[in-house]
């Protein structure tokens, strides 16, 4: 592998990607004085965060009585108890010192009369343990996301973090188990780095695109999860893919919950309100993965809209216009653009789509990353966070407008955590020169491929398999056949091609890169899926209606070598963190 | 008169012609500026015939199936794919927009995709936006306050207002490489993209730098480059209006 350029760099710590978390990790770290590189394949602000629209739940009370302990019920409520309740706590209790911090860095939050954060109402969040609709959910109209992201960009330029965009990272440097950073490919002009670090911190996001049809990104690639496993690591509940109940039918564009939060209602081909029969109480207000399931049946017992009768319809049409500009104008903009619907006057089709991954790299409340290895481990020099982390905080199902503080909570949970196992300036390890050589062979050998098999139709293939045997409802039956499906488009690899052989932004090779890491995955995904035999949360089956705390009050974990995988499992975390909260024991889930 | 001519290594010359293998009977012609920096050859432009029968409505949708059926090696940046991200900002058919949102019916004849104007060109639909992004950095775009307590800073309603068409800007760069004047002078004057997010912080209720961040900007080719030419509001596919940011920067500087 002497043809290629390698750069070495060292750092104390290195943060792989510059979304939300990735960035509030980064400012926390140049703020306790530790050298940090943060490397993306993407220029910061065309993050994934940036699509976020609704908003960010802190129990700041701003707009009526909230408490941190009913988010927390309701967070534990909305992950069908697959959460681990000592992580529930923390989010939910650092919540409001972490949204009033990002205020502090200047994100322009839309303001109550009496100017302070403005809050609105969300799916699952509510009062009092349930009781009534609570308004949690702190919003900058709806472009939160994109408000917090480029917020934080220029916080991490005022701490004169380091960057280095566009740089696609490939592997880990793993070191008896322990991570040593990780080998990138610089996109700007072809050269390969080697980052050493003490710490490694994965901020890659999701892998929405694991999926035909998602409200995800074309970068959500998931690539931090595949190099966890192709360092002999396992994935954490990948199982439970959250299906958003609005993505706009056809295109897959979110509309965001914020809509229904501010009084928007589905209705079915009848023109019925269908969500008072599933959830009496919280209406079109339910979790996520309920919605969805509502939908699916409804469009399955054949009360769809359209031609096909394979969607149903979002009506904001009742709501006053100065409401809609003020508080929803990006989803006016959206709906007009990629459904050419004016939303003051029509409504908006939409359809359950793809959304967010709950599974991913299993940390501590601290990020550190866990194995299991007997009992729980954390691997030394490595820790995640962001949708890329499954801490666990949104188990089963996550409620909406809790991933953005999960970003931010748990962003800077990563950097007080190095700060305290690292000092500034220490001595970096001697790594071997096999790990950088086995890193380029598998680079090596993608760039050369000369098969027949496109990157784009394995793709494709893997994706109509995930949408067909791993959507909203499953059975022994789909997955079954997923599970062999699935190995398909990662045998076809044998004979891939790779058209572009340069280095300078060769596209295809990225896109040959993300399917290699997409694909791990997918395999993943549809084999824990299949190894589930309960519904719990955004996992339904059909053949296993019901939850089985008995057998699956568990978090599976799956390590992937090549299409082969291994399934383990370890306990739920029973316990919460300190005695200012009761553990929340497991009830019947009803909205 | 002065003759200005192109380098010779910079004239773009007719490339591939890649021919309809569908049968389709709704072709569109699809003409893409083509660089390579690691072949030793001028840029070229390509066409490729798309099936427009199976093919969604926005030119991204037109770049991805040419990417994915017919031709892999192209590049260009992409992510969000509904206009939120600003990778996909780009040339068509003359103007500036983003690919993800811009609708291949509202575009006339054949289809002609470059790069944002006036960048250099890293490959293919890829244009270097590293001074634009240096330029931003030096607006210092974050929060100044002094004040430290553990509750939000208090900001009226109509003070929150004032950051509407302002917050949402995207750093596409539609609108920058669209300005003449940025054209000549990219490396002094900030160009609109810029001057829209210092005026971002400037007007801030909660900000205490207003004054520092004023004389910061009050330069004869920082600021005063912008000639009125309206370009930039017209590029912008979001709607918003950096002309009218830049101009109530100039009223202030006038006024203050």
């Amino acid at each position: 592998m002497s043809s290629y350029k390698i750069i070495d760099h060292e750092y104390d710590v290195v943060v792989l990607g510059a979304g939300g978390s990735g960035l509030r990790a980064a400012v926390g770290l140049s703020e306790a004085g530790l050298k940090t590189a943060c490397v993306s394949k993407v220029f910061p602000t065309r993050s994934h965060t940036s699509a976020a629209q609704g908003g960010i739940s802190a129990a700041l009370g701003n707009m009526g009585e909230d408490d941190w302990r009913w988010h927390m019920y309701d967070t534990v409520k909305g992950a069908d108890w697959l959460g681990d309740q000592d992580s529930i706590e923390y989010l939910c209790k650092e919540a409001p010192a972490a949204v009033l911090e990002l205020e502090k860095y200047g994100v322009p939050f839309s303001r109550t009369e009496d100017g302070k954060i403005y809050q609105r109402p969300f799916g699952g969040m509510t009062k009092n343990y349930g009781n009534e609709t609570v308004q949690r959910t702190c919003a900058a109209a709806d472009r939160t996301g994109h408000a917090i992201l480029h917020t934080l960009y220029g916080q991490a330029l005022k701490h004169n973090t380091e960057f280095f965009i566009e740089y696609f990272a490939l592997d880990l440097i793993m070191k008896d188990g322990a991570c040593k950073g990780l080998i990138a490919w610089n996109l700007n002009d072809g050269t390969i780095h080697r980052f050493r670090s003490h710490i490694t911190i994965i901020a890659t996001g999701g892998y929405g695109k694991v999926y035909y049809s998602a409200t995800s990104a074309h970068t959500c690639t998931g690539d931090g999860n595949a190099m966890v496993l192709r360092a002999g690591l396992p994935l954490q509940d990948m199982e439970f893919v959250q299906f958003h109940p609005t993505g706009i039918y056809g295109h897959g564009t979110l509309i965001s919950e914020g809509v229904r939060g501010e009084g928007g209602y589905l209705v079915n081909s009848k023109g019925e309100r269908f969500m008072e029969r599933y959830a009496p109480k919280a209406k079109d207000l339910a979790s996520r993965d309920v919605v969805s399931r509502s939908i699916a049946v409804e469009i399955n017992e054949g009360r769809g809209i359209g031609k096909e009768q394979d969607h149903v319809h979002l009506h904001i049409d009742h709501l006053d216009p100065k409401v809609i500009e003020e508080r929803l104008p990006g989803i006016s903009e959206a709906s007009k653009l990629f459904a050419n619907v004016d939303v003051t006057k029509e409504p908006i089709p939409v359809v359950p789509t793809v959304h967010y991954n709950m599974g991913g790299i299993p940390t501590n409340y601290k990020a550190e990353v866990l194995t299991v290895n007997g009992s729980e481990k954390t691997v030394p020099g490595l820790m995640a966070i962001g949708e890329a982390a499954c801490v666990s905080v949104h188990g089963a199902n996550r409620l909406g407008s809790n991933s953005l503080i999960d970003l931010v909570v748990f962003g800077r949970a990563a950097a007080k955590r190095a700060a305290e196992l690292i000092k500034p300036g220490m001595k970096h390890d001697e790594i071997d020169k096999s790990e950088t050589d086995r890193c380029l062979e598998r680079f090596d050998k993608l760039r050369n491929s000369q098969g027949s098999n496109p990157t784009s139709e394995l793709r494709l293939s893997m994706q109509k398999t995930m949408q067909s045997k791993c959507a909203v409802f499953r059975s022994e039956k789909t997955l079954k056949e997923g599970v062999d499906e699935i190995r398909k488009p990662f045998e076809s690899m044998e004979s891939l091609s790779v058209k572009d052989k340069s280095l300078i932004f060769n596209t295809d090779l990225v896109e040959t890169l993300e399917f290699d890491n997409l694909i791990r995955q997918a395999i993943t995904t549809m084999d824990s899926a299949y190894h589930r035999k309960e519904s719990r949360g955004a996992h339904a089956r059909e053949d296993f209606p019901k939850r089985d705390d008995e057998n699956y009050m568990q978090h599976t974990l799956s390590w992937c070598n090549g299409s082969k995988t291994k399934i383990n499992y370890r306990p739920v975390h029973r316990s919460t963190l300190t005695n200012d909260v009761q553990y929340f024991p497991p009830q019947e889930r009803v909205y | 008169m002065v003759q200005f001519n192109l380098p010779s290594n910079s004239k773009i010359k007719k490339g591939q012609y890649y021919k309809d293998k569908t049968g389709s009977k709704n072709i569109r012609k699809v003409n893409v500026y083509r660089w390579d920096p690691s072949k030793n050859e001028n840029p070229r432009i390509d066409t490729y015939e798309v099936d427009m029968d199976n093919c969604s409505s926005k030119v991204l949708d037109i770049l991805n199936k040419i990417k994915n059926e017919i031709d892999p090696s192209i590049a260009y940046r992409r992510s969000c794919a509904h206009g939120v991200c600003g990778s996909c900002a780009m040339n068509m058919n003359g103007k500036n927009g983003l690919a993800c949102t811009k609708s291949h019916s509202e575009l006339d004849g054949d289809i002609d995709i470059y790069p944002l104007p006036h960048l250099k060109v890293l490959k293919d639909l890829i244009g270097d936006l590293s001074t634009l992004y240096k330029q931003y950095e030096s607006v210092e775009p974050w929060l100044k306050t002094t004040k430290i307590n553990d509750k939000e800073n208090i900001q009226t309603k109509e003070d929150r207002a004032k950051l509407d068409g302002l917050y949402e800007c995207i750093m596409c760069a539609c609108c920058s490489t669209s300005c003449p004047s940025y054209w000549w002078n990219g490396e002094k004057y900030l160009g609109p993209a810029v001057l829209l997010q210092a005026y971002r912080w400037i007007i801030d209720s909660r900000d205490e730098d207003r004054k520092e961040r004023l004389k910061k900007v009050a330069d004869e080719l920082k600021l005063y480059r912008c000639h009125t030419i309206l370009n930039c509001t017209n590029a912008c596919p979001k709607g918003l209006n950096p002309a009218k940011a830049i101009a109530e920067i100039k009223k202030m500087l006038a006024t203050a």
